[in-house]
């Protein structure tokens, strides 16, 4: 078990040019949770920092309260499954689980033990035996998972997009041994991916990365319902958030000829910044008659994901996206009328949410 | 039985034709050679499998046999450690990264008698750079008289010239080795040397097993350099098979020994060839894995 800690964690690989910067995240003991971000956005990099095969430029990494920077990643107790399956083929399957206990100088009998033990959860008993090579590629991801927790001091596994060589019907069956693994173990488990999916249905909480900052970290409703920044809400959800370039406009943000009114208080703060507004698509009210509040709009497109239609809309000077059921009947072409709600219609200021009713309160 | 299915064999036609010159024609006018006894502006007589018998016994050929193949493997044992020991030392990137490579190129490139002729100059007694360094330090060294001499100058000649092949397919394979293999054995806790026996010797399996078979085949038969630097001398001592067959063929004329002496030299490196990748490609692939 163990907390994991980053402190003001920055990485450049060339001088000046940081791949990771402003870090400062905490993992708790024994949660599930997800490093979400495009490629090149620095997630694996901030895997490494952790598992102690980068030793970061600058910032702390903790362990349990204990700086761990300098420390071997074979002192970590930390193990990490990589993208693709690593296995030590000419070894067998037994052999691979057993080889850190192996190199620690475990007893055979507890190593026995422990591997048989693993090799159960995993469901590789009857594989034991054979030649890793020959093992497919999710035998031999589970492989590498089971050869990361078979150390009894193993506190964390951090898996670095561990399912993306894996053919898709299979892919359920290891995340189903991942989320045993770590119910059994009790283990911290950190898992790096691009796909939102993925990591929304497998983390209690998820961060969010860009351009090697960390943009939000949040539980999966969290991430949705309030985006910290544009680029989460872009990033999350299908379709992403509708995001509109706005301005001040008296005790307004304005976005062509829609605007929300912000609190008094909170002016200050917006002003002179890059403003945007922001909403999801299936925020957007919609309606086929005109109702008060509702402006009117243009449907140019339709989308149908199934039980979904997708509506692209123009009005008001602005195009956006719009879900709404299958069952909503509409052309391209015809005439709607639509609404953006203001409690869910979100304002930021160089790409930070401003929470109005937060600010809006006097101290 | 249809004609249509016998136009597929006009398709291979010209590739028979390139093999039938290069290489049937001309193994079969061997194989040919080696049951006759040939005499000048006489018809040749047949004489089964005599010449064979007489390679076999003479001791000429047995003696250059064993120097064959104790050369060949101790210039394995020498050039593919070395080969591989000197890949792993040479930067994975940037400007001494690629002058390594051109440095190593460079013997390569070097005809093999330039390669002889080179070392015949450096070794010489009476001019060479050899004798003086190795005179600064009390070794009178002289490949022309001294037996040990000639023989280990012919093996550092070979190491010279061939380690560089080793290292270039040796370094291709580890630049091919996916760095997560690293990572996961440095957080299993592995030391330097069991990452290179798990990780990295397995994964060189192949361009070693090519390095290998080379390196074989082509000290097994080697000739040029050799004839040149010591001319199979002093004695025997660097008398390797070529050289017999090149004297019995050329200078003796003796053209039916010299053909069953080469067919016997072409079948013994095939068969040592293919043990070699018989044992190279299943070593360490059974699922019984050795448990170290």
């Amino acid at each position: 078990m163990a907390t994991i800690e980053l402190v003001d964690i920055a990485h450049a690989y060339v001088p000046g040019q940081y791949a990771v910067k402003d870090i400062n995240l905490r993992w708790s003991d024994g949660v599930s949770s997800a490093l979400l971000g495009p490629s090149g956005c620095g997630k694996t990099t901030l895997l490494k920092i952790i598992s102690g095969l980068l030793i970061p430029t600058q910032g702390q990494v903790l362990l349990n309260g204990e700086e761990v920077n300098h420390k071997q990643p074979a002192e970590r107790n930390i193990a990490q499954v990589f993208q693709f399956p690593v296995v030590y083929e000419t070894l067998s399957v037994f052999e691979n689980l057993a080889f850190p206990l192996r190199n620690r100088g475990v007893a055979d009998s507890a190593v026995q033990k422990r591997v048989n033990e693993i090799a159960e959860i995993l469901g590789l008993t009857d594989v034991l035996r054979q030649n890793a090579a020959k093992q497919g590629t999710a035998e031999k991801q589970l492989i590498s998972l089971g050869r990361g927790v078979v150390r009894e001091d193993i506190s964390a596994i951090l898996l670095d997009e561990p399912l993306t060589v894996i053919d898709p019907h299979q892919k359920w069956h290891i995340r189903r041994k991942l989320k045993q693994l770590q119910h059994e173990l009790n283990l911290t488990m950190i898992y790096v991916t691009h796909d939102q999916h993925e990591a929304l249905t497998f983390a209690d909480q998820v961060t969010v990365m860009n351009t090697g900052e960390a943009l939000q970290t949040g539980s999966p409703r969290e991430l949705h319902d309030e985006p910290a920044a544009p680029f989460v809400g872009y990033f999350i959800g299908s379709p992403g958030m509708n995001i509109f370039e706005a301005t001040l406009d008296g005790d307004a943000v304005r976005a062509q000829q829609i605007s929300v009114t912000v609190p008094q208080a909170v002016i200050p703060q917006v002003q002179g910044q890059d403003l945007k507004l922001g909403i999801r698509p299936e925020f957007v009210e919609v309606s086929l008659t005109q109702q008060p509040a509702y402006f009117e709009c243009e449907v140019q497109a339709i989308h149908l994901t199934g039980t979904a239609k997708i509506l692209e809309l123009s009005g008001m000077g602005l195009v956006f996206k719009a879900r709404v059921a299958d069952t909503f009947r509409i052309e391209t072409g015809a005439t709607v009328w639509a609404n953006f709600p203001t409690h869910t219609t979100m304002i930021y200021a160089d790409d930070r949410a401003i929470n109005l009713e937060a600010e809006a309160k006097p101290l | 039985m249809k004609i249509r299915s016998n136009r597929g064999w006009l398709l291979v036609l010209p590739a028979l034709l390139v093999m039938a010159v290069n290489a049937f024609i001309p193994f079969f006018t061997v194989i040919n050679y080696s049951v006759l006894d040939i005499f000048r502006n006489l018809p040749p007589i047949w004489v089964g499998l005599e010449n064979y018998q007489v390679v076999l016994q003479d001791d000429l050929f047995r003696g250059a046999f064993v120097r064959q193949v104790i050369f060949s493997f101790l210039i394995l044992f020498i050039q593919i450690p070395l080969g591989v020991l000197i890949a792993l030392s040479i930067p994975k990137k940037g400007w001494a990264a690629s002058a390594s490579l051109v440095a190593l190129g460079f013997p390569l490139l070097i005809p093999y008698n330039i390669v002889g002729i080179i070392w015949r100059v450096f070794t010489r007694s009476d001019l060479g750079l050899a004798p003086l360094i190795l005179g600064v330090f009390g070794y009178e060294y002289n490949v022309a008289t001294n037996a040990a001499d000639a023989y280990w100058t012919v093996v550092v000649m070979d190491v010279w010239h061939w380690t560089s092949l080793v290292v270039l397919l040796a370094y291709a394979g580890l630049n091919a080795i996916p760095d997560a293999f690293y990572q996961a054995a440095k957080i299993d806790g592995a030391s330097a040397w069991r990452t290179f026996r798990v990780v990295t010797l397995p994964r060189l399996r192949s361009v070693l097993t090519i390095a290998i078979l080379l390196r074989f085949m082509d000290s097994f038969r080697i000739y040029t350099e050799v004839f040149l630097l010591t001319g199979g001398g002093p004695g025997t001592t660097t008398t390797f098979l070529s050289d017999v067959l090149v004297r019995k063929a050329v200078i003796s004329f003796d053209i039916g020994y010299s053909a069953a002496f080469s067919m016997i030299y072409f079948y013994v490196i095939l068969i040592i060839s293919y043990i070699f990748f018989l044992v190279l490609t299943n070593v360490g692939t059974g699922s019984e894995a050795p448990a170290e």
